[in-house]
């Protein structure tokens, strides 16, 4: 690729991520009231991206070979426990990056 | 209240709630530094893409995509793809980010997934103002990314600790969030639509084709839900 082709293509890349953050925006102003449904989703979305963001981050686990999700599986049970446990938001990822860590490195 | 300890504030407020984004951004964008440095390309690469795109998983898409033929039109439909998540966050955060002036601006610009994350679930006390707040969640993220990417490219060859896992923590972070907004709500709809919508499609397309049908999973069943009037109910209460 020339220059030219680099600095289009990642042009490209940076004008389309900023299309999918500013849409919303152009599309609902804050001079209109917003939708009811779109009020709706801003509420419900929330908790549904984040199981969504869960699973995105565990997408290249496989169950059929390498480590088979093992140390995917305990590291957020413990984080589970730990949360709802202590409900410390640092210490639940602390504990459950330094198990991952632990198990990746030495067990598996 | 002047606008200096305004600032101070907002920024003690903050810095806390991005430490786990430090680690993680650090660590990642260091990763991000060394494959692009691994792919051949000058260190200025990494830290440019993480400045201007500041998306992590399209910046490692991007690096590939500067290797194969030219076909700005491919990039463009995989950048859409890849990050069509984006609009579910600017529809979340409509009101709060609306509220905050010329900051708004930026905001949406750094709205990353760990902006996100941490600016539409924080609990900003009173006496915080909360544009400013969000102000420096996204621009603290936005430094930690770039710092990232740039040592990553200039020294990654030098790194000698075992940081094999210390990705983990993005997932983790993503999983207290989850958990902490599961033990809040009052029902569990949304979040297993959440969970088992993306699944199903993960399970049935694969890690390479399930995000777009995922989300518009998510989202028709979101919809569906809102129709159905004793559901509406539940929602409300």
């Amino acid at each position: 690729m020339t220059m030219t082709q680099e600095i289009m293509t990642l042009g490209v890349i940076v004008l389309v991520t900023m299309f999918t953050r500013f849409l919303p925006f152009i599309i609902f102003s804050s001079s209109r009231p917003t939708p009811d449904y779109v009020q709706y989703l801003g509420k419900v979305l929330p908790s549904a991206v984040f199981g969504f963001l869960v699973i995105y981050c565990l997408r290249d686990v496989t169950f059929y070979s390498g480590t088979r999700g093992i140390p995917e599986i305990i590291s957020i049970a413990i984080i589970a426990m730990i949360h709802f446990w202590r409900k410390n938001m640092l210490l639940s990822i602390a504990v459950g990056t330094i198990s991952y860590m632990v198990f990746i490195q030495l067990f598996f | 209240m002047k606008r200096k300890e305004l600032l101070y504030l907002a920024f003690k407020a903050a810095f806390p709630k991005t430490i786990p984004i430090l680690t993680g951004f650090m660590f990642v964008g260091a990763a991000y530094g060394i494959f692009m440095q691994s792919l051949g390309f000058h260190p200025l690469y990494a830290t440019l893409m993480s400045l201007l795109i500041f998306a992590g998983s399209m910046e490692f898409v991007a690096g590939h995509l500067l290797l194969v033929a030219f076909n700005p039109i491919n990039a463009a439909f995989l950048t859409l793809i890849l990050n069509s998540r984006h609009l579910f966050y600017g529809v979340s955060l409509l009101d709060k980010y609306n509220a905050t002036g010329a900051k708004k601006y930026y905001l949406i610009f750094g709205m990353c997934d760990e902006s996100f994350a941490i600016n539409s679930t924080a609990r900003i006390p009173k006496h915080i103002d909360k544009g400013w707040f969000m102000f420096f969640v996204t621009l603290l993220n936005h430094i930690y990314w770039v710092l990232g990417a740039t040592i990553g490219g200039l020294f990654g060859a030098y790194i000698t600790f075992n940081t094999e896992g210390l990705e983990f923590v993005m997932t983790a972070l993503f999983t207290v969030i989850f958990l902490d907004q599961w033990l809040q709500e009052e029902n569990h709809q949304s979040s297993i639509v959440g969970i088992g919508g993306s699944l199903l499609c993960l399970v049935l397309l694969g890690p390479d084709h399930f995000i777009l049908p995922s989300l518009v999973v998510i989202l028709s069943t979101l919809i569906l839900m809102k129709k159905s009037p004793e559901k509406r109910e539940v929602l409300e209460q």
